[in-house]
């Protein structure tokens, strides 16, 4: 009937399993900002289709707004 | 009225129609257009009006081409991969984080961003090679999002955050469900063959996981209560220790010998309620800061004029300006160092010093101290001392800032464990006298029993969740406390002195008066359009009085720093200034020049008369001395010379002390003087010529009108708006302390209860094991409750302030 001894060993290492991924995630810092994900997880994913060339021109009309600005 | 589609306010005469949508000023209308080409018109969705209107930046961040500035500001700088945190007020809703973590669809350059809301802060990835840092800032600047970089930044020390706390936390909470889960079977216990078989395992189990426990978890326990004993004192935590070490060794030696399954689930669930208390306890406002010195406000670079060989400009970092330099001062950026004007005419504003609101006008050879804002043209200087040694940052060489403040010394709590402790010895040894004569075999378990179960868990929670409570409550109501014990010496308070000048009068609300001959139409509207083009301080303040005329070009418009303005438009001429600027003041109105601050006009035709500016005092001033007067001695110090005192007097029903003319280190040696005394101080102040007086007061409040921009260092910082309640905060710390001395009484009644089974000699593990963890959360809701008894006794105060004028 020694069995018990398997099960205190699986549940001692569940539990052991659990608090590493609970000190992993202190450690990357995750329980330094609380607030920002919960509003994060709420966006939009992906409006619109980023590419290499929307990106360019995104790039090329600030600097015509800047320029402008500085007029 | 329209309001703007981008910031939200109204947008008045001049509103901006565009693409069906109204705006303020073209730089909202810039910040819409930039987003709607790009695709990101989404950050309209998620919140009306987010935006920030963006301020001129031009030039302004020049200094952040200069290598050294830059690898002081830069977290991380590898070849392709740069990272930069900046602080960033303006952060203020979702619609701002999905923006910022969105730049990176605007510049390829920027690799990645992350918004941290609670500290308003940014941290910005991006590939110097394609990207300077300064076109990364003026991004943010043309968005709206400024971000702020002060001397403070030069000296940016490695962040390392506490987690600590969190860790040891979380093993005890670990610890205290296992050996709970592990112990189960004794509770019930069982006559079970093989559980009673398996026991020592079990046991053992238990016995390993209280081992981290006790040396890592309740570490600042042991080390607390050492210091205490050292310094002759019995602070909570020598109770709290006694019995962590009681129930481990005692535990240890029960599961040892075989004779007991030990109260190891009481110990692990002790510590772990008493961390839960701590956690709770830290509540902080990550975004404020309470230990600013004038390095938040100093500016990082200055413009050193090289005179050796070619003439030229170029960007230092502030530390390294030494004395005989020339540097160059533009218009409103802050003098850093002390120096003699050698070129300009300096217009000084040492509001941000002094708290006087008139700006110091200065000549070429005056002397001109650290900690100004120029207001006008073009300064130089020749610098006669270094940042260091300049008059303003001298007042920080002061020991009362190196000093940490001993709040625990008397605070409630410590004074009842003395009793306490003594209390809970003296049990125990009579009570192994008693067992002595009765069954000597039982006088090892009957003294242990007695301190396990007096280890006062419930006592030392009732403090921490009665405090952490109220922060959370005066934080709601905006007054935002550095720590805990600030509440507790809030509740002793029987002194209360005040600034005057932004403390007690209102920095916004100013009230402009006219006398002299009424202008027409046609005069007020030059008057306007005049006044649009000056950034003197008056100017702008007299200027949003008017602002419903439409906006004229002037054929002419000439300043004169430090004098006044001229207009002219369609061979109409303006003349806006001092009186010896318009030269013309009738001497009967000499009088009312001298008290106050004024502005003159004249037209060609002849003087017109003068709008004067009077401080206005904060509506509820005498509903709040009133109010104060009945528990409090009240004080009034002032930097400000004594024109006030009668208007003072007048306004206010009670007896004041004033005092005027004080210096920043007078004000600190006069709250030195009162603590002298015997009496408890609390100081109310809001610029850095307060920040002494602050820090040696017993509870230092800085009253601000925008938390996240200005507040010296200090016990706790209050919103402007909430200054009328601020009787009540003192009532509410006042009910926090009575709460905790209820709280006391009851978890001393769970005592008695623990106290009558452990002397009687049947502390069973399973009693302790309920009677801890009940006695803890019933002290917790008991809190908790009270608490918010008395918070919702706060009301929200009406929002239109009544101003007073005279």
């Amino acid at each position: 009937m020694s069995i018990i001894y398997m099960l205190l060993a699986i549940s001692v290492v569940v539990a052991l399993v659990f608090f590493a991924a609970f000190i992993f995630s202190v450690r990357k810092g995750q329980y330094d900002d609380t607030y920002t994900p919960s509003v994060r997880m709420l966006f939009e994913d992906e409006l619109v289709k980023n590419t290499e060339s929307s990106a360019e021109k995104n790039q090329q009309s600030i600097t015509n707004h800047s320029d402008r600005k500085s007029k | 009225m329209e309001s703007c589609y981008h910031c939200g306010d109204s947008c008045g005469e001049h509103a901006l129609a565009h693409r069906s949508k109204f705006f303020c000023c073209s730089g909202c209308k810039t910040v819409y257009d930039i987003l709607h080409e790009n695709n990101l018109s989404y950050y309209y969705d998620l919140d009306k009006s987010p935006g920030n209107t963006p301020k001129d930046f031009k030039g302004r961040f020049d200094y952040l081409n200069n290598p050294e500035i830059k690898a002081k500001l830069l977290d991380f700088d590898e070849q392709a991969t740069q990272i930069a945190s900046f602080t960033i007020p303006a952060i203020h809703c979702s619609s701002c984080i999905w923006m910022l973590e969105n730049l990176s669809k605007l510049r390829t350059a920027i690799k990645s961003t992350q918004v941290n809301f609670p500290e308003k802060s940014v941290r910005i990835t991006y590939n110097a090679e394609e990207i300077s840092l300064k076109d990364v800032v003026e991004l943010l600047c043309m968005l709206g999002y400024e971000p702020v970089i002060s001397l403070d930044d030069f000296n940016k020390k490695e962040r390392n955050t506490d987690r600590s706390l969190i860790y040891k936390l979380g093993i005890a909470g670990f610890a205290f469900g296992n050996i709970m889960f592990l112990s189960f079977p004794e509770y019930f216990e069982v006559e079970e063959f093989w559980l009673d078989r398996y026991k020592p395992v079990f046991r053992a189990l238990m016995l390993i996981f209280s081992i981290p426990v006790v040396v890592y978890s309740a570490r600042d326990y042991f080390i607390s209560a050492f210091k205490s004993l050292r310094s002759r004192m019995l602070n909570i935590d020598v109770p709290i220790t006694l019995g962590i070490l009681v129930l481990f060794l005692r535990s240890c030696y029960e599961v040892i010998t075989n004779t007991g399954t030990g109260f190891f689930d009481s110990l692990a669930g002790l510590i772990f309620f008493l961390l839960l208390g701590k956690l709770f306890q830290q509540k902080t406002y990550a975004y404020l800061s309470f230990e600013r010195d004038y390095k938040s406000y100093f500016p990082i670079a200055v413009t050193r004029l090289e005179t050796e060989g070619t003439q030229r400009e170029t960007q230092i970092p502030v530390y390294e300006i030494k004395p005989q330099d020339r540097i160059l001062i533009r218009n409103g950026e802050l003098i850093p160092v002390d120096g003699i004007l050698i070129k300009g005419d300096g217009l000084i504003d040492y509001s941000f010093v002094t708290g006087e609101a008139e700006p110091v006008s200065k000549k070429t050879g005056d002397t001109v101290f650290a900690g100004g804002k120029q207001q006008g043209g073009i300064l130089e200087l020749s610098v006669t001392k270094a940042v260091e040694q300049s008059y303003l940052t001298q007042l920080w060489s002061n020991e009362i800032f190196q000093k940490e403040r001993q709040n625990e010394l008397d605070s409630l709590t410590t004074k009842i464990s003395k009793h306490f402790t003594l209390g809970v010895l003296g049990i125990a040894l009579a009570a192994s006298l008693f067992w002595w004569f009765v069954d000597p075999s039982k006088i090892l378990h009957v003294f242990t029993a007695v301190l396990i179960v007096a280890c006062p868990c419930a006592l030392a929670l009732s403090a921490p969740f009665t405090l952490g409570n109220l922060l959370r409550i005066t934080g709601k109501h905006k007054l935002y406390l550095k720590d805990a014990g600030v509440l507790e010496q809030l509740a002793d308070i029987d002194t209360v002195v005040f600034d005057k000048t932004g403390t007690l009068t209102s920095a916004s609300k100013e009230a402009i008066r006219y006398s002299g001959e009424s202008l027409t139409e046609h005069e007020e509207s030059l008057l306007t359009n005049t006044l649009r083009a000056s950034n003197h301080p008056l100017s702008r303040s007299l200027y949003s009085m008017f602002q419903d005329y439409k906006i004229k070009f002037l054929d002419d418009f000439e300043e004169e720093p430090g004098m006044g303005i001229t207009g002219t438009l369609k061979k109409q001429e303006i003349r806006v200034g001092s009186y010896a600027f318009v030269n013309a003041l009738p001497p009967e109105k000499q009088q009312l020049a001298d008290s106050h601050t004024s502005v003159h006009i004249a037209t060609q035709t002849g003087y017109k008369g003068c709008y004067t500016f009077q401080s206005t005092y904060r509506g509820a001033l005498k509903l709040v001395f009133r109010e104060l007067s009945k528990t409090a001695e009240l004080v009034i110090l002032s930097g400000d010379n004594d024109s006030e005192q009668s208007k003072l007097n007048r306004l206010l029903d009670v007896p004041v002390a004033m005092h005027f003319n004080q210096k920043p280190e007078d004000k600190l040696k006069f709250i030195k003087s009162l603590q002298q005394q015997g009496k408890k101080v609390m100081m109310i102040g809001d610029g850095l010529n307060d920040s002494g007086a602050l820090a040696q007061s017993d509870v230092g409040i800085a009253i601000s009108e925008n938390v996240n921009v200005f507040s010296p260092a200090c016990d706790g910082i209050l919103d402007a708006s909430r200054f009328e309640q601020l009787p009540a905060f003192i009532k509410l710390a006042r009910n926090g302390k009575r709460v905790i001395k209820w709280s006391f009484v009851l978890s001393l009644l769970y005592n008695v209860v623990g106290l009558a089974l452990a002397v009687s000699g049947n502390l069973k593990p399973v009693y302790a094991a309920i009677l801890m963890p009940l006695s803890s959360i019933s002290i917790v809701a008991f809190t908790t409750l009270c608490t918010y008894y008395f918070g919702n006794r706060l009301k929200k105060p009406e929002e239109d302030e009544t101003i007073f004028k005279s």
